[in-house]
């Protein structure tokens, strides 16, 4: 069976994996990390989300064999000290309900933030259309959402 | 129906502790289980939350509840389930209130499945409700024994002594002990009785009605909560399981053959049929075992089955709604009665009459049913994300055919509940084939098993009837039912008993002079389940569609007639007011909980203020109104529709009035209503569960959809009514009123009246 090395969350890690493995089960199953959770596996709900070059992707659907010499990071390897401004604006605004979607709804969330640190309120709901929450938690998703766009700075002219 | 709280003896309660030591520590123990497992090996057992609960073992634990130790440390048992209705934050903030404790020295130890803690069951909104005096009466007992041993040791009077900050003060010295100084001696004290024991005037407690910090917040954002699919133990498979498609199904042959090639590939056993009726039993099937999900997965898809389908194969929704209209226009079994409805509607000046439809519903949460299970030696041990600890104990020792105690059920974060965990079928299945596994085997259903094998919310139709005398005036209601009731899971049963039917159909206080409900027959041909809401959602939608049917008709406003139609204030507390022989009502008695019109018109009067439904119809948007009382809780709410892209209509902003008596997390109380705007949303636009020769046509979110973001409200408007009357339930009732107002809205905004749902295959308007 092949081996594939890829960097997890800021370490080097290889598996032996069937090539189609999708990463999510080589993250949970093999690696034991459970951060991203397994919600469809047809990459429809979002809840796997994590970065693959600090884009979001969906290791559900996304075949072991393509994020050999990647960088993949999970919601494990966000944060480091302290937690992530966004994911302590989720705690600020009280966001989680049953809190199963909540590690790939952030995980959209940052690396949305990245690409557009001051977003309309439009550019957020296309943005985290992918992730679904069965709970509901939608307006609080937004907010904090908001919140963590707060905390970062509008760019000086 | 009270809950019968079990007060323990103190050896009957170290018994209890033993048990909930057991129990994972989900939340404020980070996964260390995961986190200290070798990358790629196999790791220990997952740490639970014995060690902490060991060492304090000694000192204060009058119940099964509560346990002070010499320390000063405060553990508190939460022995409901966390689906995210934040049970973990509220019941034990209850039981600190009333002790005095400081929250930064309480622990929170999620309970093992055990009869000890009285009902465990996580449904019905009923855990506040239900436990609300309870949970105040075990932090009061260790109270007063705490208050007690400080005055025997300053020799006063208990009564000059008052428990708080984790202390106790006596009020002519300034004398304090802390908790933990007085713990070890009040140990040793008699345990009063409970209903002896003093609770303290509201104002005094400190937290409740306060916004409660979410105590598993962290773990939830960090991925460190531990879900069901989230445990590994030493030398576990996973395994997935083929299962008839049509209930009632079983294997008539099969080939594991290029199952058992596929890599990673253990094992293929077949499984029991159940027999009816089904309860809890497991479906059948095929189980492929495998070293990963993966190869579990891919072994399943490569087993060749050949299935006897059985009795259901003809099930189809499309000649099943057919079967229900004639069921509904024809008499059926009478349920209610006051007056004469026959005699009225034949001598009325109008008779309105509507059919309404609501398809099966699935419960989809986001986390799919899983289960962790190991069986040697004749004992069983389980981990699940189950709303029913004690439930899924006896399922799983009834599929073993084991005692009781031979099962510990450990219950882990619940991804989303909604009802569907509260079913131990796949606890029954994990625990066969852990058996035949001879190892700890985790079944994981994927999302297509979830939506395909559920058991689902009942269809029905239903068909109301008015007669409106010269002036307009409300003069009869008939209301004809049809749904496969979920009674069809334990016996032979085809028709709506009058125990389903308090919910919107016997409780429905209007003042009408001739009222009549009538249970037609539905028969069942899948498994049904309650689902959030229950038949309050088809009762809700068809009642408040129809009330606006009959304000149209009328020429005038809706929220009047509705006004109009539940009449002046009162209070409705007898059988025979409401014309039928019994009423559950959500197991409360009608005295303590009586059906309070003038709570309802209040919900009504608020959210109509709120959103300002004088302007209901203006500038290409319209609002919506539908009320409904359910879990003893009354809801009303308005939405305000628009014309979406495409002419699809959306919702742009909703207002939600609840009355729930005695809140005590507002912040979670409205996180709810957030919620059940949400998934109400999701069943008015989007949900249904169709069949086709026998089986679920959909199977996961592309073709059973959710509401998503985008869909959401732009903004949702809770109102909480300041009570301080008994708790009614919260989880559910924000439910029932939003596809009603969301039609209703839908009908003022282009005058397409539906009466079937999902809302999505109205064709768009212009």
């Amino acid at each position: 069976m092949p081996v594939y090395s890829f960097t997890l969350n800021g370490e080097t890690v290889s598996v032996e994996a069937p090539a189609d493995m999708p990463l999510l089960w080589v993250l949970r199953d093999m690696l034991r990390v459970t951060g991203p959770k397994y919600g469809c596996g047809v990459g429809v709900c979002g809840a796997c989300t994590s970065h693959l070059d600090g884009n979001a992707f969906r290791p559900c659907i996304q075949p072991v064999s393509g994020v050999a010499g990647h960088q993949v990071t999970t919601i494990e390897g966000l944060g480091g000290e302290t937690l992530h401004p966004v994911q302590q604006a989720w705690i600020d605004e009280d966001v989680a309900q049953c809190g199963f979607c909540q590690p790939g709804q952030i995980m959209t969330a940052v690396a949305f933030l990245r690409q557009n640190p001051h977003p309309t309120g439009e550019a957020i709901d296309a943005a985290m259309s992918e992730n679904v929450c069965r709970c509901g938690t939608y307006c609080r998703i937004r907010k904090a959402i908001q919140r963590a766009a707060l905390s970062t700075p509008e760019p000086s002219r | 129906m009270s809950q019968q709280l079990r007060l323990m003896t103190r050896r009957s309660f170290l018994a209890a502790l033993n048990l909930s030591v057991g129990g994972l520590a989900l939340g404020l123990f980070p996964n260390e289980a995961l986190a200290a497992e070798p990358s790629g090996k196999t790791g220990a057992k997952p740490k639970t939350g014995s060690e902490a609960l060991e060492k304090s073992a000694p000192g204060l634990n009058p119940n099964a509840f509560v346990h002070v130790a010499p320390d000063g440390q405060v553990t508190i048992v939460c022995h409901r389930s966390e689906m995210g209705q934040g049970i973990r934050s509220s019941l034990p903030v209850l039981i600190a209130d009333e002790l005095g404790a400081d929250m930064a020295r309480v622990k929170i130890v999620q309970a093992d499945g055990d009869k000890i803690y009285g009902d465990q069951n996580t449904d019905g909104s009923n855990s506040v409700r239900g436990l609300y005096t309870d949970m105040r009466r075990v932090g009061a007992t260790a109270r007063v024994m705490l208050i007690a041993t400080a005055a025997k040791r300053w020799k006063v009077s208990p009564d000059a002594c008052e428990a708080r900050d984790h202390a106790v003060f006596h009020r002519g010295s300034n004398r304090t002990l802390g908790f933990g100084e007085l713990a070890l001696e009040a140990g040793k004290q008699r345990v009063p009785k409970a209903e002896q024991v003093p609770l303290r005037p509201r104002n005094e407690l400190r937290r409740v009605g306060k916004h409660l910090p979410l105590i598993d917040g962290p773990a939830y954002v960090t991925g460190t909560a531990v879900f069901g699919a989230d445990l590994r133990l030493p030398g576990m498979l996973t395994a997935m399981v083929a299962r008839p498609p049509v209930v009632g199904g079983r294997v008539a042959k099969y080939d594991a053959a290029r199952a058992l090639e596929v890599p990673g590939v253990k094992r293929v056993l077949e499984l029991p049929e159940p027999k009816k009726p089904y309860h809890f039993q497991s479906w059948g099937g095929v189980a492929v075992l495998a070293e990963n999900t993966w190869a579990a997965m891919k072994g399943r898809g490569a087993l060749d089955i050949t299935w006897e389908h059985g009795e259901n194969v003809s099930y189809d929704s499309g000649k099943y709604r057919e079967e229900l209209l004639a069921s509904v226009r024809a008499p059926g079994t009478v349920v209610r009665n006051v007056g004469d409805a026959e005699g009225a509607l034949a001598g009325a000046a109008r008779v309105l009459e509507a059919e309404y439809h609501v398809p099966h519903l699935s419960h989809a949460p986001m986390e799919p049913p899983v289960v962790v299970a190991r069986v040697e030696n004749g004992t069983c041990e389980v981990w699940a994300p189950t709303q029913h600890p004690q439930a899924a104990r006896t399922e799983a020792a009834r599929a073993l055919g084991l005692p009781e105690e031979k099962v510990t059920v450990h219950v882990t974060f619940l991804g989303g509940g909604f009802g569907r965990k509260s079913k131990a079928d796949f606890i029954s299945e994990a625990v066969l084939i852990a058996r035949e596994a001879g190892v700890p085997v985790r079944v994981q259903w994927t999302r297509e098993d979830d939506i395909r094998h559920d058991y689902y919310h009942a269809v029905s139709t239903q068909r109301l009837s008015a007669g409106l005398d010269a002036q307009g005036k409300v003069i009869a209601w008939r209301h004809r039912t049809a749904f496969p009731p979920i009674g069809s899971i334990f016996g032979p049963v085809n028709r709506p008993a009058e125990g389903d039917l308090q919910q919107g159909v016997l409780d429905l206080a209007l003042a009408v002079p001739n009222l009549r409900a009538e249970a037609c027959e539905a028969n069942p041909h899948v498994r049904i389940g309650w689902m959030r809401s229950v038949y309050n959602i088809f009762h809700a939608f068809s009642v408040n569609s129809f009330i606006d049917e009959i304000a149209h008709a009328r020429g005038e406003d809706t929220r009047d007639v509705l006004l109009e139609l539940y009449g002046p204030p009162r209070v409705v507390n007898t059988l025979e007011a409401l014309g039928v022989k019994s009423l559950r009502n959500y197991g409360r008695s009608l005295e303590e909980h009586p059906i309070d019109v003038g709570r309802m018109r209040h919900v009504i009067e608020r959210v109509t203020e709120l959103s300002r439904w004088k302007e209901r119809q203006q500038d290409g948007r319209a609002l919506g109104l539908a009320a409904h009382r359910s879990f003893l809780s009354y809801v009303a709410v308005v939405v305000s529709l628009v014309r979406g892209p495409g002419g699809k209509p959306a919702v742009d902003e909703a207002w939600l009035v609840i009355d729930a008596g005695t809140v005590i997390n507002p912040d979670r109380a409205r996180a709810q209503m957030e919620g059940s705007i949400i998934f109400g949303m999701s069943v008015a636009l989007y949900g249904a569960i169709t069949m086709k020769d026998g089986a679920v046509e959909q199977s996961n979110f592309h073709d059973y959809r959710l509401v998503r973001i985008g869909e959401a409200p732009r903004k949702i408007h809770v109102e909480i009514v300041p009570s301080e009357g008994l708790p009614g339930g919260i989880g559910e009732p924000g439910v029932p009123p939003v596809a009603p107002a969301i039609a209703n809205a839908l009908f003022a905004l282009t005058g397409t009246r539906v009466r079937e749902l999902p809302l999505s295959r109205i064709p768009p308007v212009s």
